[in-house]
Formats: structure tokens, C-alpha cells, sequence
């Protein structure tokens, strides 16, 4: 069951176990987010990764521990997940309440740098600005954590980079805290405070990535944790 | 960019190729269809087709003229259409509730689902017997065969077009806040509409079809009574009209319902552009 944080820490899941059929995914994982910090969770093919964020998203009934998320969360998942019927700013704006939504929409756009393209329909766009725009619709809920589930993995990679900057840059201005799915070791290394690796459906290591931001792939110290994490994950560098 | 360079060469720009290109053959498709008109005029003129069992087109015409102008066709066809729309309103209605029920609740699933298959299999103008037996020969024969034929293709369409829709959709309307009320009108009813207007098509052509059959049991107005009143005076040429009332009445349906289909589906265009 989920209930609101109080205090520094924004996400706490303690306990939490999934199982499909015989097969249990996550194995009573612990894990905490703090305010404002972006948290990369890292893990092979299959080791429930995405089970643990859609746990943490709401979308899983199933799933038993203890979860506390904040009331205000975005989620941008892999596929854009845009409504074909909705026009792009129709899309940002679904299920807003409050105060003039549209305008509210037309401006997360515009910070994705889409202002121009809110009367367009999803299908008008390339799968970059399609990711842009899911984006932009978790970005104007005003969100203390963003649920990120390898939100840039189907884009190119210059796109890709792209995006990457783009996330520092939202996050730089908002502040939120963001648990990052990824297979990509490089992306939790430019964008996160903290590496978890998700291992036999528990939290087998964490790791503190202290290298000072920006970052870049040639920054000293970006070598050594990127030998390590890798490593970790099985795929260990020759 | 080099394309830009290059389109020049290639010459105009796509859109306007296309619709140059578009009219000359939708001309050259009307060339059998007129051929054809012309050699059944000239047999039925020289008297190679007998007039008796196919008149000639212009004595068709002449005589949809006549019942035009002397009043009959309107009253005949306003009946008709009164029948079809009442029977598909009711038929469409019970199609659509029931589907929706069935493709959302799980209860519904069990309960709608299983007899609705079954009762599929029956080809439901086999029923005309059953149903003179069950509501008569008047007006409520028509429109029930009329709410039968309608009711199958909608169903059918309506719970695949729901069953269909992207889970992954409806999550993320989830993650935006909306509760079911809103995922219903916001992903469901949207993401099914498309098959819904497909439903319809079928669902009206089926309507015009289960009409004609039923309008020939003892009805004493309507265009199948037009054309069973005809044929006992062997006046073939209205039943040759009233077919071609028919199928007219059947492309005109189905061309408003791919028009209203077009504005409601707009989106789709964007999909197709791309």
C-alpha cells in the first residue's frame, strides 16, 4: 500500500515482492529516494526493473510491500504513450485540473522546446519530439518525482543525447527527484546522484556517483565506475 | 539539403501529381459502366431482351420519374426509411450497450458474450417465420429484422474495437490522474470509434437488407411494397426501380457515414500521412 512522504525522503519502498506465477521478480527490495535527487536503477534483462517502477507508478495491483511516492509524480515510459486522438496539447494537458490547463501545457511544451507544435496530432511527429511531448505532459503535473522507465531507449542515439541533456537542464529549473529505469550504464552515470543495481529481485548494490556535474563521458573517474557497473551487471570490459 | 536540389528535376511536388493524376481515372472507370448501359438500352430497344423481363433503362427511369412526380415514391420511401431508421436506433442502441458491457465487465463477458455468439450462428432472415409468429405481419416485423440485422456487426465490432484498445494507453491515462469515468471518455470511446463507425456500415447494410425482406411480407407501403405490388401486374420496370431506390438508398447511407467517419477520425489522416 502506498502512502505520502513526510520529510527528506521522497520515495521509500520497503518489502516489496512480485511474483508472476511461479516466477517472483522482486524479492523484497528495499529502496529510498531522497528530495531533488536522481536515483538510476540498473539491472539486466529481466531482473524487474520495470516491475519495481510500475510498483512505484500505481500501475500494479499486485505488487505487495510497502511504497510511499509523493502525490505529484510523472511518468514517461519507453513508447511515447501519447493518445492518437488527442492533439498534442490536448495529450499535455489530459487530466489537468486547476487553473487554465492549456496554457499550462502550451508552456511545458514550450520548455521541451515543442511551443510551436501543440495543435499538431502525435502521428505528425518524429519519435524524439513524440518522447519530448510525454515529457513535457509528466513535466506539467509540477512533479516531485519523475518515474523515468528507459524513457530514451527506443530514440537514436544523437537524439538520445539530446534528451539526456534536455532531462538536466527540466531538472536543473524544477528540482524534481527522479528514479531513472536504464540498461545504460553511460545515461545513469551523466544524469544520477545514485546507482542501485537490481539483482535476484533485491537491491544488491548501491553506488554513490560523486563526479562533479556536468558531466562528461571523459571526465576522470567516469572510466572507473563505468568498468565497475558494468561489472556488476555481467558484461565486464576486456 | 541535396533533396531540395533534386525536386525541382523530379518535377511537381507530390499533392498536386496526385490529383492530376486522380481525375483522368476515375473517368476511365465510368467507360464499362456506360458501355454497359448502352448495350442493355440497344438489346432491350431491338427487342433482343424481352420487355416483359428486363425493360430498358430509359423506361425505368421514365417511370421513377413518373412515381416522382405523381407522389407515391416519397410517401413509399419515407415509410421505408422510418422503418430502417427505428430499427437500427433500437438495434444499434442494444448493440452498443451490450458490447460496451460485455467488453469492459468481466460479469458482462460471461453472461452477454456466450449467448450473443450463439444466437450469430442463426441467419437471422431465417426468422422471418418465428417472428410473424411472435409479433405479427405489421410494422414490428420490419423494424425488428431491420434492429436484428443491425445488432450483429455493431456488437461484434464494438466489442472488438474495445477489446483492442493499447493497455499501454490506458495506463498512461492513469499515471495522468484520470479516473475511470475519464479513461472511458478520454481513451476507450476514442480508441474504439473506428471500429464502431466500421460496425455501422456493416450495421446499416445489413439494416437495408433485412428491409427488403421483410417489407415483402405483407407490407402496404414501403418500396419493397412498391415493387411486390409491381410485379403482380408484371410492371417490371418499377421493380427494376425500386432495386435501383434500394441501392441508392444504401450508397447514400453509406456515403454520409464516411464523411461523418472522416471528420470524427481526423487524427487518422495524420496517421496515414506519415
Amino acid at each position: 500500500m502506498a502512502t505520502r512522504p513526510t520529510g527528506d525522503l521522497i520515495v521509500e519502498v520497503t518489502g516489496l515482492r512480485r511474483a508472476f506465477g511461479d516466477t517472483t521478480v522482486l524479492d523484497g527490495a528495499d529502496l529510498t529516494v531522497r528530495r531533488g535527487e536522481v536515483v538510476a536503477l540498473l539491472g539486466g534483462s529481466g531482473s524487474g526493473k520495470s516491475t519495481l517502477l510500475r510498483a512505484l507508478a500505481g500501475l500494479d495491483a499486485d505488487a505487495t510491500g510497502h511504497i510511499t511516492v509523493p502525490a505529484h509524480y510523472g511518468v514517461v515510459f519507453q513508447e511515447h504513450r501519447l493518445l492518437p486522438w488527442k492533439r498534442v496539447a490536448d495529450n499535455v494537458a489530459l487530466g489537468l485540473t486547476g487553473a487554465d490547463p492549456r496554457g499550462r501545457a502550451l508552456a511545458a511544451l514550450t520548455e521541451v522546446g515543442l511551443g510551436d507544435r501543440g495543435g499538431a496530432w502525435p502521428a505528425e511527429l518524429s519519435g524524439g519530439q513524440a518522447q519530448r511531448v510525454a515529457v513535457a505532459r509528466a513535466l506539467v503535473r509540477e512533479p516531485e518525482l519523475l518515474l523515468l522507465d528507459e524513457p530514451f531507449g527506443a530514440l537514436d542515439a544523437l537524439t538520445r543525447l539530446r534528451m539526456q541533456r534536455l532531462l538536466v537542464r527540466l531538472r536543473e529549473r524544477h528540482g524534481f527527484a527522479a528514479l531513472l529505469v536504464t540498461h545504460d550504464v553511460d545515461e545513469a552515470l551523466l544524469l544520477a546522484d545514485r546507482a542501485l543495481v537490481l539483482e535476484g529481485g533485491r537491491i544488491a548494490e548501491e553506488i554513490p556517483i560523486g563526479l562533479p556535474k556536468p558531466r562528461h563521458q571523459d571526465d576522470p573517474g567516469f572510466g572507473g565506475l563505468r568498468r565497475h557497473l558494468l561489472d556488476r551487471l555481467g558484461v565486464p570490459v576486456v | 539539403m541535396t533533396t531540395t536540389a533534386t525536386a525541382p528535376v523530379l518535377g511537381t511536388p507530390a499533392p498536386a501529381k496526385r490529383r492530376r493524376s486522380r481525375g483522368p481515372r476515375r473517368w476511365y472507370r465510368l467507360i464499362s459502366p456506360l458501355t454497359l448501359l448502352v448495350l442493355w438500352e440497344t438489346a432491350a430497344r431491338t427487342g433482343l431482351l424481352p420487355e416483359a423481363k428486363v425493360p430498358a433503362p430509359s423506361l425505368v427511369a421514365e417511370t421513377g420519374l413518373r412515381l416522382a412526380v405523381d407522389g407515391s415514391l416519397w410517401e413509399h420511401l419515407l415509410d421505408s426509411l422510418t422503418r430502417a431508421a427505428i430499427g437500427l436506433v433500437i438495434g444499434g442502441t442494444l448493440a452498443v450497450a451490450l458490447a460496451a458491457t460485455a467488453a469492459l465487465l468481466r460479469i458482462g463477458d460471461n453472461t452477454i458474450d456466450p449467448p450473443v455468439q450463439m444466437a450469430r450462428m442463426l441467419p437471422h432472415l431465417g426468422l422471418v417465420p418465428l417472428l410473424i409468429i411472435w409479433v405479427g405481419i405489421g410494422e414490428e416485423l420490419k423494424i425488428s429484422l431491420v434492429a436484428l440485422g443491425a445488432f450483429f456487426p455493431l456488437y461484434f465490432n464494438t466489442y472488438a474495437g474495445i477489446r483492442d484498445i493499447d493497455q499501454r494507453l490506458v495506463e498512461a491515462a492513469r499515471t495522468c490522474g484520470l479516473n475511470q469515468w475519464q479513461r472511458l471518455r478520454h481513451v476507450v470511446l476514442p480508441g474504439a470509434l473506428p471500429s464502431l463507425f466500421l460496425g455501422l456500415r456493416l450495421a446499416i447494410g445489413a439494416g437495408w437488407l433485412s428491409l427488403v425482406v421483410g417489407e415483402q411480407v405483407n407490407a402496404q407501403t414501403g418500396i419493397g411494397f412498391l415493387m411486390m405490388e409491381a410485379r403482380e401486374f408484371a410492371q417490371t420496370d418499377v421493380v427494376v426501380f425500386g432495386l435501383l431506390v434500394y441501392a441508392g438508398l444504401g450508397l447514400l447511407s453509406d456515403t454520409l457515414i464516411r464523411i461523418a467517419e472522416r471528420r470524427t477520425l481526423a487524427w487518422r489522416r495524420g496517421l496515414q500521412a506519415t
